[in-house]
Order: C-alpha cells, then structure tokens, then sequence
C-alpha cells in the first residue's frame, strides 16, 4: 500500500523537477499578488498590519486554486490517468498521492516564503510564526478541496475559471480561520488554539473525504 | 472467462449498440470490428468498467465487474488511444511505475529485457518525449510483455507502428491467447493465430 | 390496486402527468400570492413602526424570509434529487435536480436583493456583512457553482453526474461555511448564536409569511416542473414517444 503512494509521490516529484519552472510559478503568483497590495491600498504600516492576513490567505487561495488547474490535467491528457483508475489499487489512495506531492511542490513553497510576506507587512515575529502554522495546516485543505473541483472540471473548455467558481465558496471556512488566527495572535496568542484546533479538525476530515470525493470525480469525468 | 449480456450503449442521445451478448473464453481471441463511430472504442472502454453501460452487465468468471471492482482490474490489461506514458521520464521509469501499480516484481533486467524485446536497446535511459512517435507506442506496449493479466483489451494497438512492430505485436498476442489468455481487440490488422481460436463481432451492421 | 410510483420515474410517463399538474401550482401559487400579499400588507398590526409610517419597510420580511427559507430548502431538494440519481442511476432524477436549480437561485437572489432594500433604511447601506446575508451570498454562488458546472459539460450523462457530485459536496460544506461566517471568532461563540422562535412572532406576520412560503413552494413546483419538461424533451428528442408527441402537435 504505501509502496504504491511513494511509488505516485516520487513520479510526480521527479515529473516536477525536471519540468522545473511550474514549481515557481505558483510561488512566483503568491509573492507578485502579495506585493501589489500595498501598492493599491497605501503603504502606511497600521493599513498594511491590519490587511497582512487576509490579503496573504486570500493570495494563497488563488495561488494553490491556480496550481489546482494542473493536478489532473497532464496524466488526463497523456493517458496516465486512465491506467491508474485501472489498476487494483485504490484509486483514493493513488489520488492522496497526487495531492501529497501537490502540495509539497505548491502549497509548501508559501509557508515557507511566509516570513517573507510577513515582513512586508510588518507583521510580529509572533504573528508570523502564527501565519507559517495556519498556512501549514491549512494549505493541504486547500489542495484536497481543490483536488474535488479538478478533477470534476478535467479537460472542460476553461476549467481554470470554472475551477474557481466552484471551489472559492467552499474555502471560506478556511480563509476565515487562518486569517483570523493571524489577527487575534496580534492581540493575545494564546486565543489562537480554538482556530488551530477547527483547521487541524478541517485537514484531518478532508483527509478522509476528500480523496474519495475527488476519485469518485475522477470516475465520472472519464467516462 | 468474459461475458456479456444484453448491453446497451449511449453517447449523448445516439444509440451506439443495445442487446449485445457474447462470450469470450479462455484462449480466444476476439476481433471487434465495425466502421468509425459504431461504438468499438466505446465497448472495449465498457468492457473494462470505465463506462458504465446504460443496459445490460459485464461479467468476469461468473461475477459482475461493478461487484469485482478493483480485484477485476488485477485480471485487466487496457491499451487504449493514449500510450499512458509520461514523457519527461524515461522508457525505464516508465514502465518501473507501471509495473508498481499492477502490483508485479519485476527487477530492472526484467525491464532492460522487455525493451530489448520491444527494439528499443539504446533508447532505455532517454526521456521517451526524445523518441519518434512509433517507438513511444513500443515503450508502451513493453507493458504487454511484462503483465501477466489474463484478459487483454487493447484499442487500435497497430497503429503508428512500422512492419517490424507489427509482426511483433501480432507475436505477443498469439502467445498470449496460445498460452490461454483472453484478447479483444480493435484493429484493421489481421491477427494470425498459433493456437487457439479467433472469433469476430461485427459492431452497426 | 397497488400503485406503481415507479411508473412515473420514466420521463415518457412523467412528462403528461407534469403537465396536468401544472396547472393546478400556477393556480395555487397566484391565490397563496394574493392571500399572503394582502394580509401581510393589510392585516397585520404596524407593531415595528409604532406607528411611524416610515418603518413600514418592515414589510418587505414577507418576501425576504419566505425566499431565504425557500433558498435553503429548494438545495436540500435539489441536493436529494442528485443523490438519488447517482444512487440509482435515474435519469430523472438527475433531470429534476436540475430543472430546480435555477429557481432557487433565484430565490437565493431574491433574499439577497430584498436584503440590500431592508438594509438601507435600516442600516444606512445596501449591504453590510451581516452573517446571514453573507451566507445567503456563499449560497448563492453554489447554485451559480452547479449551474455553471453542469452548462460546461456537453455530454449530458457526464454533466449531470458531476454537478451531482459537487451538489453533495456543497451540502457537506455548507454548515461548515455558514458557521465559518456566523462564527469567525471561535472564542466568542456562544454569545454570537443568534437564536429565532417562530411561536413569538405575532400571529398575523406568521400567517402572512407562511402563505406567503406555501405561495413560494407552488412556485417552485410549478416552475421546476415546466423547465423539467423542457429538458425532458431535448434530452429525449430521439425517442419514438416524443417524435410522435411532435407529429401529433404538428397535425393539431
């Protein structure tokens, strides 16, 4: 079982790699939204720490929305895809893979480039560590959600913004609770733990669901 | 042994075939033919439960496919239009990938074997987006001497391909079905068979 | 005699017996209408105004509510349609699922925009983001979410099955992001949840907003039923039972 998940993880990875450039595309989209920002609402500090976490959430939305289109799309089209649903491996678990190297090669690459941002908008070294985890947990919900609306929408006529409209409204809870948690732990950290514990309660449900919903997905568009 | 009974096919509001029985047994090859558009591509993807048909069952050594499920697929080899290859990794990546997710051991000599077998010494270690598109659809078809499904499904598996990779192709399937597998195929090829028998299904009159 | 309700899960079947009933929602629609118009405009006390005429936008709850509501449950019912299509494999199902779509979107516009006309004279803005309003908004977008989807398909059995599909991901999703909304700051919960009882609402207002729900759901029926007909027809423009229906309105 797991030999398979490695077996998907490394493919993709390795497929990344030598592709080279997807990797810092998405991080490349993140920093650039990011930086116009301030740019249209004024650069004064007290502005700029009071949007910091929602304008760096809602950047990562789009970011790994954007690298959602992708997911699917290149096994669909070469014919990859159609072997993995026919092999007597759980398809679930083929596609846990898919989204576990996803997120290593997109969603990883904005927490670490977190401080970064921070900085940017003068956020506390306490507020940034604060954004790294919330990204951190919440990140991979964004994909396993995200992997739902990709693998509906494969190989539809403008599936990037079909992508968006169906998956955006189902981030809310998550954009709500990130950013949020970024902005009380400017006031008191502690009063961050119940926006910890919902996210890290989001990630382990989309876990378990997501993956099944997306290869039931995956099954229909098939067809 | 496969069996079909009374299937129905739709795509859209076009009927492609309905009432559709056959058998294919042990060691028989079984050659659908019928002009473009009758549905063949459509039935070899029925056939393996990646479309599920709007009548009528599929079943596999007495068993529904829809019940089989997953266990079925470890019987299955499809080839369809696209390779399924990805061409930033090499021949030998490939089919290493491959034969993980069939669940076979098979060691890199195994490998370096089926691609010799295939006329692709020298080209093991390239990105196969470097190769012509007829030695693509040979790195492809390398899974055939790998796997050791019973049932094959293979869709147009001739075309692209020189007079060389045809005959051994045509090689690979009659082995295949003389050593007592299952083959349905879509092709304007003939197949001559060392052993075993070959039957014919006729798809929109 | 037993009853074959699964006689009617053939859209050759369902398509005469939808058009009888039609009729009979557009009439109870138009007096439900009538009834709950008047008594919500004309019977009921000015309890909000206190007599100052210029609270009688109170009024507009008689459509804003009844459509709120309306919005919620046509997506359970849509929803429910999906789900049995992909249980069962249903083609009418599928049909019905979406044949209600467009009306509780609708619906879900219709609270929103009498929102916005309740929220300038009350608030002193079209729209403020007032929990519920905000919900009804992520609402929204997840019928504009389904239609979009299921219009982007061309192959009719592949469109319905994964606008199913998101449908009942969206019903998953949508406590969670209702209570995201109501509740973005967890520590404070408990002293936000807005609770409402429908036994102490003054009599008349209930009557009116009821009637003026029931008035809604005819609506909905009647509405659904004539966009689940028309899909009917394109989808089974090849079978011999509508080529004949053709040739017999041809003839007439």
């Amino acid at each position: 079982m797991f030999g398979v998940f490695w077996c998907i993880l490394t493919r993709d990875l390795t497929l990344a790699l030598r592709r080279g450039t997807d990797v810092l595309t998405t991080l490349f989209f993140f920093v650039i939204v990011v930086s116009l920002f301030p740019l249209g609402v004024g650069t004064e500090r007290e502005v700029l720490e009071e949007l910091g976490p929602g304008v760096v959430w809602v950047a990562a939305l789009l970011a790994s929305m954007l690298a959602l289109e992708r997911l699917f799309a290149a096994d669909y089209e070469d014919g990859t895809l159609e072997q993995m649903l026919l092999t007597f491996q759980p398809l679930s678990l083929l596609v846990l893979a898919k989204i576990a190297a996803h997120w290593l090669l997109t969603g990883l690459p904005l927490v670490l480039i977190a401080p970064l941002v921070g900085m940017q908008y003068h956020l506390s070294d306490t507020a940034i560590w604060v954004m790294m985890l919330a990204l951190l947990i919440g990140t991979p919900v964004l994909s396993l959600i995200g992997a739902i609306g990709a693998a509906l929408t494969l190989g539809l006529r403008g599936g990037g913004i079909l992508l968006s409209l169906l998956i955006l409204p189902l981030y809310i809870p998550v954009l709500v609770y990130g950013a949020g948690a970024v902005t009380v732990s400017r006031i008191e950290f502690t009063d961050t733990q119940p926006y910890f514990a919902l996210l890290a309660a989001f990630l382990l449900v989309a876990l378990v669901f997501a993956p099944v919903a997306a290869s039931a997905a995956l099954k229909i568009s098939l067809e | 042994m496969l069996e079909v009974t009374k299937l129905e096919c739709r795509r859209g509001d076009r009927q492609l075939f309905a009432g559709l029985d056959f058998v294919v047994g042990a060691g028989t090859l079984l050659h659908v033919r019928g002009r473009n558009g009758s549905g063949k591509t459509t039935l070899l993807r029925t056939l393996c439960g990646l479309f599920a048909p709007d009548a009528g069952e599929v079943r596999w050594r007495g068993e529904s496919i829809r019940e089989l499920g997953e266990d079925y697929h470890r019987d299955l080899l499809y080839f369809g239009h696209l390779n399924g290859i990805k061409c930033d990794l090499t021949g030998m990546e490939n089919l290493a990938i491959g034969a993980t997710l069939d669940g076979d051991r098979v060691d890199q000599s195994a490998i370096l074997e089926a691609l010799r077998r295939m006329g692709l010494t020298g080209f093991e270690d390239l990105p196969t987006r470097l190769l012509s598109q007829g030695q693509k659809k040979r790195v492809a078809l390398a899974r055939l001497v790998l796997n050791r499904s019973p049932l094959w499904v293979l869709d147009e598996p001739f075309t692209a391909l020189d007079l060389d990779a045809v005959t051994l192709l045509q090689g690979l399937i009659a082995d295949h079905v003389a050593g007592g597998g299952l083959a349905v195929l879509t092709t304007h090829q003939e197949v001559p068979l060392t052993s075993g028998q070959a039957e014919r299904l006729d798809l929109g009159g | 005699m037993a009853l074959n309700w699964f006689r009617f899960a053939s859209p050759a079947a369902f398509y005469p017996l939808a058009g009888r009933l039609i009729p009979l929602f557009w009439v109870l629609t138009v007096l439900a209408l009538a009834l709950g118009l008047y008594w919500g405009f004309f019977e009921t006390a000015d309890r909000l105004g206190g007599g100052n005429p210029q609270k009688e936008y109170y009024r507009i709850i008689f459509i804003h509510v009844p459509s709120a509501w309306m919005s919620m449950w046509l997506y359970v019912v849509m929803v429910s349609w999906a789900a049995i299509g992909l249980v069962f494999n249903t083609r009418l199902s599928f049909m019905m699922a979406k044949a209600i779509a467009p009306t509780g979107a609708i619906f879900t516009f219709l609270a929103l925009w009498t929102g916005a006309f309740w929220g300038r004279p009350s608030w002193g803005t079209y729209w403020d983001w007032d929990p519920r309003l905000t919900s009804e908004l992520a609402l929204f977008f997840m019928y504009i979410g389904y239609i979009a989807l299921h219009s982007a398909i061309d192959d009719a059995r592949r469109a319905d099955r994964a606008s199913a599909l998101l449908a009942i991901v969206g019903l998953v999703m949508v406590p969670v992001i209702f209570w995201s909304i109501n509740c973005p700051d967890p520590n404070q919960c408990a002293a936000l949840h807005q609770r409402s009882n429908l036994t102490t609402i003054e009599g008349n207002i209930l009557f009116a907003m009821l009637t003026m729900t029931f008035a809604f759901w005819m609506y909905s029926f009647a509405t659904s039923l004539m966009r689940l007909r028309s899909i009917i027809l394109m989808r089974e423009s090849e079978s011999l039972w509508v080529r004949e229906l053709a040739t017999i309105g041809g003839r007439a």
